[in-house]
């Protein structure tokens, strides 16, 4: 069995919204180059909606499948359901990771939310601070230190 | 383009290894430890193949114990320098912190049963000196066990020298020469070596076959308990079709080494001078005292994986010392050891060719890396901050 369903192997082969964004709206940034994935997502956003989404990735095979594939589900998309926006559900639509791959599909999620609290933030919207990750103090980067 | 740049994983068999092999699968398939004439037939082989590797290694047919590969060999020869020093009170051990896990799980295990294991430091370059196994030694050293050739960077270790420290001071010693043999000269009478283990599949043989070699005197713990073959240090029906087949194949490796050195060495050296030219990548292991089929960088802001991924779907078959590719957390502990910081070692790309590689496809592979790198560090943010400034580069 490859390591890869092909989808992985198609998002990875073909990342969709691969760069950067002029003065983006939101810049999400998560992961440490110690650890070997970095992930930044830049969005465009008007009236709630995403549209524009551009990413970069330091990372491994699974790393830039899961930017590209969590970029294509939140383009177009309302804010308040880009939050709803679960790794698994990043997992669900590349058809599987490897277990040892799964992290990469959070480092998605957690870009893209931070991306959108960093929207949030420079236009000085309320925010419900629970449901961001906490970057700072999570540990997730721990493991490799 | 199909290319395999992916020797020291594992190489093609040759012919001559294959054909050596056939006969001893339905014609002479006989026990060689039974006493009719298909068993001894298979037993007359089995002396003959032993006969073979001795002379090429240049010690007697009966310091020859055929094992499952080169991590059985390993095993066996430490475990059993371990008891022989137990029994006279000595249980200071000294390697390296490069070796394969072969060597240094099984020195953890020893270390677990209160065996004390000095792990000596490769420097920058990845290579030991016999005067650091020298200062190391002490009273109660019972085992030196240094590889002949690493695995990953392809560093060569002067182990002639490093046996002659070893003799000097009475202490067994014990080298992984998996990587080396057939490859590189072995004479172990000349170059000082207790103990050698090798693997049949790295100078293509076949697969799950090696040879430890224990110089006379030395007495072998099993690992495997059973019947008397191997002098019954090793039970187990010989596997006589893989061990005719090393033989064939350890043969012609060791007939064409001084052809297929000069010929890799212009390949090897022709990479390296490709891979150099791109900005911010070092290579890893010492440039003169490596192997001649090893390649081995690291590229600054890109992740090993990706790259090996890349590589493979423009035909080209390699390795990484990343962390994603093992499925563990940390990258390569051979990258770590020479002092390559987690960001560095997991951009890293092992080649390892043969000597049916040609020109043709080096130039292919360099302009196939180029390519492959500098679009990943198009896409890596960390790539970004470091061009623009935010952050500093650690490779020239």
């Amino acid at each position: 069995m490859a390591l890869y369903s092909e989808k992985v192997m198609d998002h990875f082969m073909n990342p969709r919204n691969v760069g950067s964004i002029e003065n983006a709206d939101g810049i999400g940034e998560v992961g440490n180059a110690k650890c070997g994935d970095i992930m930044k997502i830049y969005l465009k956003i008007q009236n709630d909606i995403i549209t524009d989404v551009k990413f970069e990735t330091f990372g491994c095979g699974s790393a830039i499948a899961s930017s590209s594939m969590a970029t294509e589900m939140i383009k177009g998309k309302p804010l308040s359901e880009v939050l709803t926006l679960s790794n698994k559900a990043v997992v669900e639509a590349l058809d599987g990771l490897p277990a040892h791959k799964l992290h990469c599909s959070v480092l998605a999620e957690e870009a893209i939310k931070s991306a959108v609290l960093d929207y949030y933030k420079k236009n000085n919207i309320p925010y419900d601070a629970a449901i961001f990750p906490d970057c700072e103090n999570c540990g997730h980067c721990i493991t490799c230190e | 383009m199909k290319i395999y740049a992916d020797n020291a994983a594992t190489t093609k068999m040759s012919k001559t290894a294959v054909n050596a092999m056939i006969p001893y699968f339905d014609e002479v398939y006989g026990n060689p430890s039974s006493l009719h004439t298909s068993g001894q037939k298979a037993a007359e082989a089995l002396y003959n193949a032993r006969e073979s590797i001795s002379i090429i290694l240049n010690c007697h047919p009966r310091e020859i114990t055929f094992t499952s590969g080169g991590s059985e060999a390993d095993n066996q020869a430490i475990v059993s320098a371990a008891k022989i020093g137990e029994r006279k009170g000595k249980k200071h051990i000294i390697s390296t912190a490069f070796e394969h896990h072969a060597v240094l799980h099984t020195l953890q295990k020893l270390e677990n049963q209160g065996f004390e294991v000095e792990l000596l430091d490769v420097g920058e370059f990845g290579l030991v000196t016999a005067e650091q196994i020298k200062n190391a030694i002490r009273e109660d050293t019972c085992l030196v066990t240094v590889m002949y050739a690493n695995n990953e960077i392809g560093s060569v270790q002067p182990i002639a020298e490093i046996g002659a420290v070893c003799h000097e001071k009475g202490v067994l010693f014990h080298t992984d020469a998996v990587q080396a043999a057939g490859h590189l000269a072995i004479d172990v009478q000349a170059q000082n070596i207790d103990m050698l283990s090798l693997s049949a599949h790295k100078f293509h043989g076949p697969k799950g076959i090696g040879v430890l070699y224990a110089r006379k005197g030395i007495v072998l713990s099993n690992i495997i308990e059973g019947g008397a073959q191997e002098r019954g240090k090793r039970a187990g029906t010989e596997n006589i079709p893989a061990i005719m087949g090393m033989a064939a194949a350890l043969e012609e490796a060791n007939e064409h080494i001084n052809e297929n050195t000069a010929k890799l060495i212009k390949l090897r050296d022709r990479l390296i001078e490709g891979f150099s030219e791109i900005s911010h990548s070092i290579l890893n292991g010492d440039r003169e005292k490596r192997l001649p089929s090893n390649v081995h960088f690291c590229f600054e802001g890109i992740e090993g994986e990706s790259l090996l991924l890349l590589l493979d779907a423009k035909g080209i078959c390699a390795s990484s010392g990343s962390a994603c590719t093992s499925g563990s957390l940390d990258p390569s502990h051979v990258l770590l050891s020479i002092g390559r910081v987690h960001e560095i070692a997991h951009g890293s790309l092992r080649l390892s060719l043969d000597e049916n590689t040609t020109e043709n496809e080096v130039e292919y592979i360099i302009q196939s890396v180029r390519e492959v790198v500098e679009y990943l560090r198009k896409m890596s943010p960390l790539w970004h901050d470091k061009i623009s400034g935010r952050k500093n580069f650690i490779l020239k």
